[in-house]
């Protein structure tokens, strides 16, 4: 019944496959939830297009608003937010799931490192996330006359791909809640969430916001992954053009990823310290 | 730490405050080894510290003072080293329940770097080893009985081909016949191959036919430890053997009852 089974091998390739691991698991569940997975794209989809359909109903005003153009500053928002968001939630959720479950112990007791289950986790998070949004884009696009035609789309995919990695950050540093208690802790991650969506000028722009929220608008890596993908879309800029909205998003992903595995460490090590990781639920 | 253990504790200790700020005492300065090979059961009620005592190990509770070594390995300093050699099986089989065995297995081994390819071939095996209908291993897990997702557990465990296993209570609650199939499957971990058990039970009987070495664990102490029957002789009375409801009724001072309902409701208080 027993023999060994695993062959030696180098640290980072059990990494590697742990990695893949946890991206298995995630794919695993959300076919699982397939039904469950489907009211939330219909229900996003449902949101984004209602706040599309703002801007349709919105008449050219006096000073020339352009209405093509706000409807498709409402939709980028809307569908940036579905995908920034969900990037977010899915970390936190993941862990306050497998808390409920009880598996966090099989996960903390095994052999992958932390920075490998988080970072697997948020892979099968960006990977799903950019699938469903682009399906939900495709359909959007039936139903509205977007102002796309000069659209710089490899340029929006740079600012995407980097804004995800600061919001995987943020959802680490998040993830640590509901580790601690998973109810309470899916309550703060929400308050966090609707925050960001508050202070980033997803559906108006920021400097619309009083003067203090604009300045903690300067800290959120929504802002600027907006400003870019909107400037990238709506104006066609390119990466260098961009750069103003690029650079904080580097620097708030070289700092927010190990932050987020500092902060999470650091609550993993107190739910050692205190018993708390027995299941819940 | 001799290289023939597969587990050694010195004096672990281990508090836990409540919300009002009183303290709990754990583990009470354990001291325990298991040598390769060896198959250890730990008895005690609920609330004595048995599930603490295999958390500590599993390095999923940190310890306020002592050492754990597996194999060598320090498990508090390097962790990850002692974690690959080992793996647990607990009073409830935690899976993702939506999901079937096969998938709750596939996923669980790559965190122990075991491949889709390495694993495929095995989780059939495994699963037919432990008695498990390979049929319903597509099945969700919430459509199988607490029997047969314990054998999955069980199977979850030997797919990373630990050489340390921790059974903490792998039969409470479950009905006779499945309680006998799981207790077939350690009889059989332990005679087939060479890995090393830590057992936790309350079952007398179990601990009894399955341990090399049986330990009474009271108030997060071991209080004795020692082979079943040596156990017996220490305390036998009049000339007859007891048997181990009365060996640890003469350690402890109370039936294995009494014991259990103090220490639930010192645990409640």
């Amino acid at each position: 019944m027993h023999q060994t089974l695993t062959p030696r091998r180098a640290t980072w390739l059990n990494e590697l496959i742990a990695a893949w691991g946890f991206v298995q698991r995630n794919y695993y569940l959300t076919k699982r939830y397939f039904m469950w997975e489907l009211v939330w794209f219909v229900y996003s989809a449902a949101n984004a297009m209602s706040i599309g359909f703002i801007g349709v109903g919105v008449e050219r005003s006096e000073a020339g608003q352009d209405v093509q153009r706000l409807t498709t500053f409402l939709l980028i928002g809307a569908l940036l937010w579905s995908y920034l968001s969900m990037l977010f939630d899915i970390l936190s959720e993941t862990v306050s799931w497998e808390r409920w479950e009880g598996t966090i112990e099989y996960t903390f007791m095994s052999p992958a490192s932390r920075a490998t289950h988080l970072i697997g986790t948020s892979i099968y998070a960006v990977i799903y996330g950019i699938i469903r949004t682009v399906i939900m884009f495709a359909l959007i696009s039936l139903f509205f006359d977007l102002e796309l035609q000069g659209a710089n789309y490899t340029s929006a995919l740079v600012v995407l791909a980097i804004a995800s990695i600061s919001l995987v950050g943020f959802g680490m540093v998040t993830a640590v809640m509901p580790l601690l208690s998973p109810e309470k802790g899916q309550q703060v991650t929400m308050i966090f969430g609707s925050l960001l969506l508050l202070i980033s000028g997803i559906y108006y722009p920021v400097d619309v916001l009083p003067g203090w929220m604009q300045a903690i608008a300067t800290i959120s890596p929504v802002t600027y992954a907006l400003e870019g993908v909107r400037g990238a879309l709506l104006d066609g800029e390119n990466v260098s053009t961009l750069w103003p909205s690029i650079w904080p998003l580097l620097v708030m992903g070289a700092i927010c990823v190990p932050l987020g595995l500092w902060v999470f460490h650091l609550g993993e090590r107190y739910a050692k310290r205190t018993g708390r990781l027995k299941r819940s639920g | 730490m001799e290289r023939d253990h597969a587990l050694e504790l010195v004096a672990v200790e281990k508090r836990f405050t409540r919300k009002r700020g009183s303290e709990v005492v754990a583990l009470a300065g354990v001291s325990l080894q298991v040598r390769r090979g060896e198959v250890v059961g730990i008895l005690g009620p609920n609330g004595s510290g048995k599930s603490t005592l295999v958390r500590v190990v599993s390095t999923l509770i940190l310890p306020d003072a002592g050492s754990v070594r597996v194999f060598g390995a320090d498990a508090l300093r390097h962790p990850r080293a002692a974690q690959r050699m080992m793996n647990r099986v607990s009073v409830e089989a935690s899976f993702f329940k939506k999901l079937s065995a096969w998938e709750n297995l596939m996923y669980s081994a790559k965190f122990y770097g075991v491949t889709t390819n390495e694993a495929r071939p095995r989780i059939g095996d495994i699963l037919e080893g432990v008695g498990f209908d390979v049929k319903r291993a597509h099945e969700p897990m919430e459509h199988l009985s607490r029997g047969m997702q314990q054998k999955v557990a069980l199977a979850r465990a030997l797919l990373t081909s630990p050489m340390l296993m921790l059974l903490d209570e792998p039969t409470t609650g479950l009905d006779p016949r499945s309680k006998k199939d799981v207790q077939a499957v350690i009889e059989r971990i332990r005679s087939e191959h060479d890995a090393s058990i830590l057992l936790c039970t309350h079952d007398m009987d179990e601990a009894e036919s399955l341990c090399d070495r049986v330990g009474i664990m009271v108030n997060g102490q071991i209080v004795e430890l020692d082979e079943p029957t040596a156990l017996k002789r220490r305390y036998q009375k009049n000339g007859r053997l007891p048997n181990l409801e009365e060996v640890f009724m003469a350690v402890t001072g109370s039936s294995f009852s009494d014991a259990e309902e103090r220490e639930s409701a010192e645990a409640a208080a």
